[in-house]
């Protein structure tokens, strides 16, 4: 085991010698990428607590899941539970690697599945301060990568990038990423806006790992910086491997998910 | 199909042991008619209530479900407006790339806004909403295939439901009104009459298409003036047999989504087309800002023209959709039809927002504007609304 944790230790400052920083970057997105592969389909539950600088508070439940797609993004289908006004809602998207993600909305009072422009991305996910995007599936293919420096937070040695998005329709100019130098998952991003100032920060809590190999932050928590908004997202009851197929992800499936 | 069967084949489904859940709604809502009504019998304003519960149990590992959702209306002013519906009675059995629903159910087919002239499975619950949106509990067995090359919904539907409309007392109705007990039909069998209906759907890239075929009791009836027992004049419902053949398609590109309807409908003395098109164009985040405010039009065309017993069939609608991404989620629709070949504008506003965690309140707008004598929406002329509605969701 000693002598496997040595070779890439020896082998890291050779190819940061020989790499330029969009290299690097690219690299270490590539290796948390690669990391996070295989894991074919999960599912969890989601709770978001919305907190205004008020600190008024407000209550989302969803469940979602995904399914793995090889040689394309991924397929996710996230159904509300709470409020109650909009239980049974359900957002189906299959992102890509390149170009926009299609996406389709269920309303369940009509029976309607409504294909919905994809590229309001930007746009806050069910008046929290994650955006669709920051909730989609990332591919490496959606972003330009730098690396910065190797730095430290709190204690871990992590890789700091930057990402800048690639669709022009991002609400973000670029983001910062902290990634943790020995697990490959971030534990922090900075979101900057169009203008270059700094829009929001995500914080990743409670990682745990499951099948031995995938690492999920049971904890997300975003605070806006520009408008004093937070909300924490909790990610509960993850399930790996679940039997999940192509069938319930479809546009039809919609029509039973509740 | 009677609802007691339905309920004895609800008992009967395998594996099932009660054990799920119970979500719905109580509603309230307030019509207020601004201007005076054209008949003694109706009043300026009318309360009313409303309550649907929805009980939902899935088993089998989720291959299987069950959705029971009564609706119930208790209406201050119109008796016909008082009704009871079984929205839902559905078991969901789902195969392995194929799917089968048996009870009572609901299905939407089609993709634009002004007007839904693709969507045929259900029967509209007019007196719930004069736009229609609103439908009746549909006996169905559907039989759904899944497929690289698309979906297959094969449908047959025992037992017909007849429209509602608005009764003698009240509002936004025709004169003479719809006496729904002179119902008749083309068919021997009148509302026990088998329809079947086919329909193919399938995405491609950021095309969705939609193809269909109906035959069966018509949804729309066309009316007969006749003296009911009372000696009244009245207007009694015809529901012809017809063959109807449609198309819905929308391409999503960008923040532009275009969509087009098309139906021919047959087996009438006089067959005829009908279509709606547009487009919907989003702003997102409008003024650096959370709000996307999308701009729609839809062109409305029926081929029958002036004869048509519609009121849309050279019509222009324009709105504005205003979606704040609030906590609160606030939306406002609001948009114009225009008549091209009169004065006539039918103006309409629909907006709501969450109150607290489970409440939402609704406020409703329609006026008719300049509506000539000879089109089917006259009737309507003098009973422009505003309606509030409260909503507690459990």
């Amino acid at each position: 085991m000693k002598s496997l944790l040595i070779l890439p230790a020896l082998l890291l400052p050779l190819s940061l010698l020989a790499a330029t920083p969009e290299e690097r970057g690219l690299e270490i997105a590539a290796e948390v990428d690669r990391r996070d592969t295989g894991w074919h389909d999960w599912q969890a539950t989601m709770t978001m607590l919305l907190r205004n600088k008020h600190g008024e508070e407000s209550l989302r439940h969803m469940r979602s899941r995904s399914l793995e797609v090889e040689d394309d993004g991924d397929k996710s289908l996230i159904v509300f539970d709470r409020p109650r006004d909009v239980k049974g809602t359900a957002l189906l998207s299959y992102s890509h690697k390149t170009g926009s993600d299609d996406q389709w909305l269920y309303l369940p009072a009509l029976k309607r599945v409504k294909r919905i422009a994809s590229r309001n991305k930007s746009g806050p996910f069910m008046g929290s301060e994650f955006a669709y995007e920051d909730l989609s599936s990332q591919e490496i293919e959606k972003y330009t990568y730098q690396y910065i420096q190797d730095d430290q937070l709190d204690d871990t040695p992590v890789f700091l990038i930057e990402r800048d998005p690639v669709d022009p329709n991002s609400g973000y100019s670029y983001q910062r990423v902290w990634i943790d130098q020995q697990r490959y998952i971030p534990l922090k991003i900075e979101f900057y806006d169009r203008k270059q100032s700094l829009l929001k920060t995500l914080e990743f809590r409670d990682y745990r790992q499951y099948l031995n190999q995938y690492w999920r932050a049971n904890r997300m928590f975003m605070q806006n910086h520009q408008t004093g908004k937070s909300t924490l997202l909790t990610w509960e009851k993850y399930a790996f491997r679940t039997g999940l197929d192509e069938q319930d992800f479809s546009k039809n499936s919609l029509k039973r998910v509740k | 199909m009677s609802r007691l069967t339905l309920a004895g084949m609800a008992l009967l489904l395998p594996g099932l042991t009660l054990g799920g859940e119970w979500s719905g709604y109580v509603e309230g809502q307030i019509r207020a008619f601004t201007q005076e009504p054209q008949f003694d019998e109706q009043g300026d304003s009318t309360f009313s209530l409303a309550f649907e519960p929805e009980y939902y149990q899935s088993w089998d590992r989720n291959q299987q479900s069950l959705t029971f959702t009564p609706f119930l209306r208790l209406d201050s002013q119109d008796e016909a407006r008082t009704h009871f519906d079984i929205r839902e009675l559905l078991w969901i059995y789902a195969g392995d790339r194929w799917e089968l629903h048996a009870g009572v159910g609901k299905v939407f087919w089609g993709v634009t806004e002004a007007l839904h002239l693709v969507d045929i499975i259900n029967q509209t619950d007019l007196v719930e909403n004069p736009d229609g949106e609103k439908k009746l509990g549909q006996p169905m067995l559907k039989l759904s295939f899944e497929q690289d090359w698309g979906t297959l919904d094969l449908f047959a539907l025992p037992g017909f439901r007849q429209r509602t409309f608005p009764g003698e007392d009240g509002r936004l109705r025709s004169q003479p009104w719809v006496d729904t007990d002179l119902t008749t039909y083309e068919s021997d069998r009148e509302e026990q009459h088998l329809d079947f209906a086919v329909r193919w759907s399938h995405s491609l890239g950021d095309w969705d298409i939609g193809l269909a075929h109906f035959r069966g009791t018509s949804r729309d009836p066309s009316f007969n003036p006749v003296v009911n027992r009372d000696g009244d004049l009245v207007l009694a419902p015809h529901y012809e047999i017809i063959q109807q053949t449609s198309l819905d398609l929308q391409a999503t590109k960008g923040d532009w989504l275009w969509k087009l309807e098309a139906i021919h409908r047959g087996g009438l003395d006089d067959p005829f087309n009908a279509a709606t098109g547009g487009f919907e164009y989003t702003f997102v985040g409008v003024a650096e800002t959370d709000i996307d405010i999308g701009m729609l039009s839809e062109y409305i065309y029926d081929d029958r023209g002036d004869d048509a017993p519609v009121p849309f069939e050279n019509d222009l609608f324009i709105g504005l959709r205003f979606t704040a991404n609030d906590v609160q989620s606030s939306e406002l629709l609001t948009g114009l039809i225009k008549d091209l070949d009169s004065d006539a504008l039918m103006f309409n506003l629909e907006t709501n927002r969450r109150i607290g965690s489970s409440w939402k309140g609704a406020l409703q707008a329609r006026f008719w504007i300049d509506v000539p004598r000879e089109d089917p929406m006259h009737a309507f002329s003098s009973d422009d609304y505003i309606e509030i509605s409260l909503a507690r969701y459990f």
